[in-house]
């Protein structure tokens, strides 16, 4: 009886003393509610349970939001199975549902969230024709000295050890290629805002995207894999065409008559 | 004695006159007019009568030619617009992505080439294209000459210089490839570096004399641009008149059939035949590079960007023609390197970059000697080989060629992990051991079909062919009866000479004393094996022996199945 008193007491006056919720707050505590059932539904079994990680699969606790945003949001997660690397497959969650989880993961431990526009694209700096040719120019530059030497001539993509790549980066978003490069995820390697700011990846970003918008200069790029691809065709149409033009002519003649 | 000579004052044959003004000849007279100022007549006769045979094989080697003067003419083009610059400036031509950038001036002009000189995009790629053919027509062209034996005396001249000339291609195109200074480039560049360097002891100073100091300096682009335009191209055209010369000088070799023997060509001549069936392929050669220089895009430098000696990207290639080095330098293990006294010797590199490309060409150089020594053959050929009917010679040519592509693969083998999803590594240790084993494999495969199609050649030779009539007899049994081949085609069958493995001995005369010219027992032991187990053709006898035998049961029907 005096221990069902003691804690009706302490449960009124705790009442009292703790600040009514924020309907603001309240509806992060549902999203992240929300993130969590998915989260014990389809992560957990690799992730474990409170995001610490299991021997299937790394652990969450700091990796941040943009993180999550970005596996989730080009299909890599849930992962179908494991493999040299998770390649980027079709989404199945809507971007509600991603963020859910992602408020879920960022409520683990903080980490790098998911970026605003301004942080990824050129348009915030409401930059002149003239000065925003510079900055793509520039972008292409960085790109070459940051990220070319794996993904590539233009973001086509590459080879890395035991069945690893560096995937091709023309039908990648903006906001993912930043999240990519805040957050480093497989085999990619982070940069922070001291290496890479803001507005050097928005260059990077507005260069890849003016590099793709460009019509292929000098015709068809039959298969666009450099001088391998050139030195393929001109044993095939080449070699191979001129063998078939040499056989007809060295049977016509005044022999064939 | 002797009457004096009598002279006289004048004669019409000492009087200095004028020539008659006009030849009494049934010429035109421009023709008239050049011979008798160069004497065509006397060249046209001779070089216009001038037979070749007819083969679609015999047309690879003028596809090399042809790309050679289209390289020339696109070339010359090029170079009035191409600055061989290494100075930097700020480039602000229209292509828009390289706005601003700091490069140098050779890129820059290559890019102006590109984009903002009327059909510079179109001649920059035939170019390239053209370049690409031609070390690939080249390669095709002695390969056939290889197989055919085409190199055998009296023409060992002829294929050094094709060597030289090779050898020269490759120079010719590598040194235009660096030209532009753009990322790819330059990394193919600091690859020849890497090899210059590892060439023991001297290699640091041979780095230092090539770049004019450390690598890149500013002096390379305008050092290759000089080797690129004019000494290369000069000692190709140089070479090119050689071997061509060679060529009439020798006559053409000629496929064997029926009459055509070592003393004769069977063909047409030059005037009309060939002025008109080698002009047309030129221009078929020509209508060929421009549409692939029209329609597919080669060597895309603004995509590289310019060279900086700090980045690499991923998918770096050399044109075709050095893949076999590059997959040789990436296929071996890079730990392998000795150190001696101050001095470090880079075998990784050394061994797979400047020692495989010295085996190539020394290899192709030294063949013809080493065929002549291990089959002691010293007669003239004109006539062709068959490849089948030398088998060793056709299975050695094979496993080079297999070797040559297992290298070239692995040149490419980041490409292949990436468009067929394997790992790379996978892809790297198979290659390993595949560049040792598939050659073998290759020479043993290549050599049993070689005797398997000798032995098809000598049963058709004796037995003829098959009539295709099956014929059941009154038993229930099957036969099928054979009729002769042509004597067309059993001249062709049988035509070939067949060497005799050397033996051993000789080597000394009658009183046991040592003499020169004889024949050692390893000489005779690898004769053995170059020749030993080719299948013996039918002699004269044994035809007509079969002959008889197929006369006599050709009309038994009820005898069980012939041969």
């Amino acid at each position: 009886m005096l221990l069902i008193l003691a804690l009706l007491v302490v449960g009124l006056s705790y009442s009292v003393v703790s600040p009514p919720r924020s309907s603001a707050e309240t509806e992060t505590t549902l999203q992240i509610e929300q993130g969590k059932d998915i989260y014990m539904t389809t992560c957990s079994s690799c992730h474990g349970l409170g995001g610490e990680g299991t021997t299937q699969g790394p652990g969450l606790i700091g990796v941040g939001a943009a993180s999550v945003d970005f596996q989730m949001g080009t299909g890599r997660m849930p992962a179908a199975r494991l493999e040299a690397q998770i390649p980027a497959r079709k989404v199945n969650y809507t971007q509600e549902q991603i963020e859910a989880v992602a408020a879920y993961v960022h409520s683990l431990g903080a980490g790098p969230a998911i970026p605003e526009e301004s942080q990824y694209s050129l348009d915030a700096l409401n930059l002149s024709g003239d000065e925003k040719a510079r900055a793509v120019a520039r972008g292409g530059a960085l790109f070459r000295a940051n990220c070319s030497a794996c993904h590539g001539i233009v973001g086509g993509g590459g080879a890395m050890p035991e069945g690893k790549y560096a995937p091709n980066l023309t039908d990648t978003t903006p906001v993912h290629i930043y999240e990519a490069v805040r957050t480093g995820p497989q085999q990619m390697p982070m940069f922070s805002k001291d290496v890479l700011t803001d507005e050097s990846v928005s260059e990077i970003i507005a260069y890849l995207e003016a590099a793709d918008e460009q019509p292929n200069y000098g015709g068809l790029t039959m298969g666009d894999a450099g001088p391998v691809a050139e030195g393929w065709w001109i044993f095939i149409i080449g070699i191979g065409g001129l063998s078939i033009v040499a056989l007809w002519i060295a049977r016509k003649g005044a022999r064939a008559r | 004695m002797a009457k004096p000579t009598s002279v006289v004052d004048t004669s019409p044959s000492v009087e200095a006159h004028e020539a008659p003004a006009t030849k009494p000849k049934s010429q035109p007279g421009a023709l008239t007019w050049a011979d008798e100022r160069v004497g065509v007549n006397k060249i046209g006769r001779f070089g216009l009568r001038k037979v070749f045979p007819d083969h679609w094989s015999f047309l690879l080697g003028e596809i090399a030619l042809y790309s050679f003067i289209i390289l020339l003419l696109t070339g010359i083009f090029l170079t009035i617009w191409f600055k061989p610059s290494m100075a930097e400036i700020h480039y602000d031509g229209s292509y828009q992505l390289m706005k601003g950038m700091p490069i140098s001036e050779a890129f820059a002009s290559t890019l102006e080439i590109s984009f903002d000189v009327r059909g510079g995009l179109l001649v920059r790629q035939i170019h390239h294209w053209a370049a690409l053919l031609f070390v690939a027509s080249a390669t095709v062209h002695m390969l056939r000459v290889f197989f055919t034996g085409a190199f055998r005396k009296p023409r060992e001249i002829n294929w050094l210089i094709g060597v030289g000339l090779l050898s020269m291609s490759l120079m010719a195109g590598f040194t235009g490839y660096s030209l532009p200074d753009d990322l790819l480039s330059g990394t193919g560049l600091r690859f020849v570096d890497g090899l210059i360097r590892s060439i023991p002891l001297i290699g640091t100073w041979a780095e230092f004399f090539v770049f004019g100091g450390e690598f890149p300096g500013n002096l390379i682009i305008s050092r290759l641009y000089m080797a690129h335009i004019l000494l290369i191209p000069g000692l190709l055209l140089g070479l090119i008149s050689a071997h061509l010369a060679l060529v009439v000088y020798h006559k053409h070799t000629q496929y064997p059939g029926p009459g055509r023997t070592e003393n004769n060509v069977v063909g047409y001549p030059l005037f009309p035949v060939y002025m008109a069936k080698a002009g047309g392929f030129f221009f078929v050669v020509f209508g060929f590079l421009v549409l692939m220089g029209g329609l597919f895009q080669i060597n895309p430098v603004w995509t590289y960007g310019p060279y900086d000696p700090a980045k690499v990207t991923a998918g770096s290639q050399p044109d075709w023609y050095m893949g076999f080095v590059e997959g040789a330098l990436r296929l071996i293990p890079p730990f392998w390197e000795s150190h001696w006294g101050g001095t470090t010797w880079a075998w990784a590199v050394f061994v797979p970059g400047v020692g495989l490309m010295g085996l190539l060409f020394t290899s192709l150089a030294l063949w013809p000697f080493i065929e002549r020594w291990l089959t002691g053959d010293d007669r003239e050929h004109h006539l062709l080989d068959r490849p089948r009917n030398a088998p060793t010679r056709t299975a050695l040519g094979v496993a080079g060629m297999t070797a040559y592509g297992l290298m070239w693969l692995g040149g490419s083998n980041d490409i292949i992990a990436t468009r067929f999803s394997l790992s790379l590594n996978a892809i790297t240790i198979f290659l390993r051991i595949a560049v040792f084993v598939g050659p073998i494999i290759a020479f043993i495969i290549t050599k049993r079909l070689a005797l398997a199609l000798q032995r098809q050649d000598r049963e058709r030779a004796l037995h003829g062919s098959e009539d295709g009539v099956i014929v059941r007899d009154v038993q229930g049994g099957y036969s099928e009866a054979h009729v002769p081949v042509s004597h067309d085609e059993q001249f062709l069958l049988t035509q070939h000479l067949q060497h005799r493995p050397l033996e051993a001995g000789g080597d000394t005369d009658a009183d046991g004393l040592p003499r020169k010219g004889g024949v050692s027992k390893l000489r005779s032991r690898l004769s053995r094996w170059y020749l030993g187990h080719e299948i013996a053709k039918p002699t004269a006898a044994e035809i007509e022996d079969a002959h008889h035998h197929g006369d006599h049961d050709a009309p038994a029907l009820e005898d069980s199945p012939k041969h």
